[in-house]
């Protein structure tokens, strides 16, 4: 664009062709309904684009051709209504600003073993009865309302989900760091459902970040309410990390924190937000002074905006988008250090966690084309006696292992408090692109019946794609 | 606890291995792959050694001769074991990570000596201590099917004779026995099955031919006759019953231990291309950044990052099936699974590896294509990549290898 240099006259000509071009920009269908920019009406395009106008304006709607008239209210399976955030309880100060308690690391005797602690093994046994009882029956009405019901919600509660990585002292149920705990729970929950699994873990990770890198403050003023202190349950809480633009990187966020006096004023849009219209505390990255750091937000504040975002899959998760305008927090909204250390562990926990999800959800989808391929039968046979059939199946067994393995590795490291940035890249690496696979080839090997709704490939499909797109909303 | 580690208990072992490999194979590694057929003199010595460090109690063995499933009692003060067959791959890799034809030249680690360990009785054990076996199941008309092998042993009084052509025998030259499959009786099917150790001196016994082969150059490749070759009835290996019932899973057991280490030939062979490639990308300025979204990096890096993933599966994969063995778990399923993910593994790394680093990894002044010639048969030999796929997908679906052909 041309710089005030030239004087009014130029500065008028801009003017008055910014206009133009934001006029044709109107006649020319890039930038929305997923076309691309480089697209260009003709004269028959602008035709049908006219009677497609038509058919979609309000006109036919007061001469009573279409049934209902839409209601501008917040609705998590529609895009575009924002509402401000729910006004969410008052989290009472208390505390100092010194540093918090932390979970002590696991020891380590140094032997390769695959199985998992007799805690553990009481944990998961509890957690993949959830899952086989209450979320899998759940899910395809989830899915279709982009909302996970209050009693799935209650029953992931009295479970004890939202504490799992809360060390003891402060009121959590696990003595040492729980990270491997929390990829199997998230591993088993996943099995039932990847939605309603993202929906009842996403308080845990706030309560699990407070763990590790609040101050004495916020553990004394937060935590209380997540590990059952509070008369009003376990507050909704999320998590938000991810940003709609394209190459989204983590660490190169457009969120901004400035500092205001004491405090912060925090500006951006965050997405991948989990019940975001309900939640009533979130963690947002944002930028300060050239480098992420988290904080922490209550819903109260001046400026939150919540909008609906029902995306491909993960929809039981009741996804949103939160616009912070000008929204101020105090000194004591900054979680974790300055210098990104926190943070880059944060994406990497949270990561982590859509790890294990992956490989949950990887592991439903080989246990019922196992069984459906060798019921379904074509040509007089089981198709499963088809090699080009049975092949793929045994992929998936090996695939679904591999990633197993690499997330319990990254896991496991964590809990021994261990470097695991390569691990765990390794994983996110491998769950993406094998589990996109098994999602594929799950619906596959069904045929039209993996299209249909009938059967919850189609959902195992769309939920699989997130994994690699994600970033916050869960975290180990 | 679940840790995914390297055994502490095996570390010494693991860094004996790695000095080895690149000490004393690397620097020969080129000159043998040129070489084809030369008998690696070296080798000799570098045999001498590992005998030495496994008669302390030092170790677990390097190879092959480790993958026996003892029932001494575990010394880890807990229930879990991480014992001879982890102590194996890893050890094999690392030696691999060396010189994959290398490692299949080395006196007295042969397959054979594998079979040994996992079916000979207490007392034919003893009686082949210090033997190099070779293994011998291929023939002419006989690949992956080995339930259909043609070589016939027959009972002569207190001996057995044996008749047919096999091929691709590893080591078939420089080893100085054979452990051989032939059939009892071919109406009966697999379980009459046997296998037998055939000294290299038994006149009945001839090495044909040696292979020209696109890789493993280093290892001598043989085509063995048994003409009226007669054996001791005491060499046949295991029970000479036919039990119809579970007959070829004894043989077949051979496979449930060597496959976790040719799985361990492939993660070592692949690791050798990724630490170069790594190396030779950062020289060129590419850094891979395990936080950092791959798309966000150059191709390059992304790519290095699919391999490493992939690799990382298959070494993990590999380590699954050797604990589980080393614990006495059965692992069939696991073996196969590790044996075909490394093995598609070793040649997606391999390759790819030689396009990243373009004519300077195609050319022989690296060993980058090298490395991607010995790998194939990483996918072929000890069951081939469609031959694991049935096994696992039979496992899984709950299939016989009736209904899955």
């Amino acid at each position: 664009m041309a710089r005030t240099t030239g004087g009014p006259l130029v500065i008028g000509v801009t003017q008055s062709y910014r206009f133009a071009m934001s006029f044709l920009s109107n006649l020319r269908p890039g930038g929305r309904h997923g076309l691309s920019s480089r697209e260009a009406r003709d004269a028959i395009g602008l035709a049908v684009a006219a009677v497609s106008r038509l058919a979609q304006s309000d006109l036919i709607d007061r001469v009573g051709l279409r049934k209902q008239a839409e209601q501008a209210v917040y609705s998590t399976t529609r895009n575009g209504f924002r509402v401000a955030t729910a006004a969410g309880r008052t989290f009472a100060r208390s505390g100092r600003r010194t540093a918090g308690a932390r979970p002590a690391n696991a020891a380590s005797r140094g032997v390769f073993d695959l199985t998992p602690t007799d805690d553990e093994a009481m944990l998961l046994e509890v957690v993949r009865e959830l899952a086989t009882e209450v979320l899998r029956p759940a899910a395809s009405a989830a899915d279709e309302a982009c909302a996970a019901p209050p009693d799935v919600l209650a029953a992931a509660q009295d479970v004890g989900l939202p504490a799992l990585g809360v060390p003891e002292e402060l009121g959590g149920i696990m003595e040492e760091r729980s990270a491997t705990a929390g990829a199997l729970v998230a591993e088993a929950l996943a099995q039932g459902d990847m939605g309603l699994a993202v929906a009842t873990l996403a308080p845990g990770a706030v309560a699990t970040a407070i763990g590790l890198w609040g101050t004495e403050a916020q553990q004394q003023t937060y935590l209380p309410a997540f590990t059952g202190g509070s008369a009003s349950g376990v507050p909704v809480a999320a998590l938000t990390l991810a940003e709609p633009t394209v190459l989204f990187d983590p660490f190169e966020l457009a969120t901004t924190a400035l500092r205001d006096g004491d405090g912060f004023v925090l500006d951006g849009v965050k997405s991948a937000v989990v019940r975001g219209a309900e939640a009533e505390l979130f963690v947002v990255s944002a930028m300060l002074d050239g480098t992420p750091a988290l904080f922490l937000v209550e819903s109260g504040a001046d400026g939150l905006e919540v909008e609906a975002d029902p995306s491909m899959g993960v929809r039981a998760a009741g996804l949103s988008r939160l616009h912070l305008t000008g929204v101020r927090v105090d000194a004591d909204a900054l979680l974790g250090d300055t210098d990104g250390t926190a943070y880059a562990e944060c994406v990497r926990l949270s990561r982590l966690a859509w790890c294990a999800l992956a490989v949950g959800t990887g592991q439903a989808v080989l246990d019922y084309v196992k069984d459906y391929v060798n019921g379904r039968e074509a040509f007089g046979e089981p198709i499963s006696h088809r090699q080009s059939v049975a092949f793929m199946v045994a992929d998936m067994a090996i695939e679904v292992q591999a990633m197993r393995l690499l997330t319990w590795k990254a896991a496991s490291r964590a809990t021994r408090g261990q470097d695991f940035a390569r691990e765990v890249g390794l994983a996110r690496q491998l769950c993406t692109e094998k589990g996109m696979r098994i999602g594929l080839d799950g619906v596959q090997l069904l045929g039209g019946h993996g299209f249909v709704k009938e059967h919850p490939v189609e959902r195992w499909y769309r939920d699989l794609r997130a994994v690699g797109v994600m970033e916050g909303a869960v975290l180990l | 606890m679940i840790n995914l580690e390297t055994p502490k208990k095996h570390a010494t072992l693991i860094d004996q291995a790695h000095q080895l490999a690149m000490n004393m194979l690397r620097p020969i590694s080129r000159k043998y792959d040129r070489a084809e057929h030369a008998y690696p003199k070296e080798l000799d010595m570098l045999a001498a050694l590992i005998d030495g460090v496994s008669e302390t109690g030092a170790s677990s063995g390097a190879g092959a001769s480790g993958v026996r499933r003892d029932d001494s009692a575990d010394d880890d003060g807990g229930t879990v074991r991480n014992g001879a067959n982890l102590a194996s791959v890893l050890s094999v890799a690392e030696m691999c990570w060396g010189d994959t034809a290398l490692l299949l030249s080395m006196p007295r680690q042969g397959l054979g000596n594998s079979a040994i360990a996992s079916v000979a009785s207490e007392e034919q054990l003893d009686r082949y201590r210090g033997t190099w076996a070779a293994m011998a199941i291929t023939e002419p008309g006989t690949g992956s099917d080995s339930a259909n092998i043609a070589t016939t042993a027959v009972k002569d009084g207190d001996e057995y004779v044996i008749n047919g052509e096999k091929i691709y025998v590893t080591s078939g030259e420089r080893a100085d026995s054979v452990v051989v499959w032939a059939t009892l009786d071919k109406e009966l099917g697999r379980a009459a099955i046997k296998s037998f150790l055939v000294r290299k001196d038994n006149p009945g016994l001839r090495v044909e031919r040696l292979e020209h082969k696109l890789g493993i150059r280093a290892s001598d490749t043989a085509v063995i006759t048994f003409t009226d070759c007669r054996v001791p009835a005491e060499d046949l290996l295991g029970s000479p019953e036919i039990d119809t019932k579970s007959g070829f899973a004894g043989a077949m057991a051979t496979f449930d231990n060597t496959r976790p280490l040719v799985a361990a030939m492939a993660v070592g062979c692949a690791r050798a291309s990724l630490d170069l490639t790594r190396d030779l990308l950062e020289r060129a300025g590419v850094v891979i950044d395990y936080d950092r979204p791959a798309q966000s990096q150059s191709a390059a890096a992304a790519t290095f990052l699919r391999l490493e993933a992939d690799w990382e599966g298959a070494r993990l994969l590999m380590m699954q099936a050797a604990w589980m063995a080393d614990n006495r778990r059965p692992n069939s399923l696991e073996a196969s699974m590790a044996k075909a993910k490394a093995g598609r593994v070793g040649s997606d790394v391999t390759l790819s590896c030689v396009q990243l680093c373009g004519t300077l990894g195609y050319s022989e002044g690296e060993l980058l294509e090298k490395w991607a010639r010995d790998s194939k048969i990483l996918d072929i030999f000890e069951g081939t990549q469609q031959i694991q796929q049935l096994i696992v997908a039979r496992r899984v679906l709950g299939l016989t290898s009736a209904e899955l052909r």
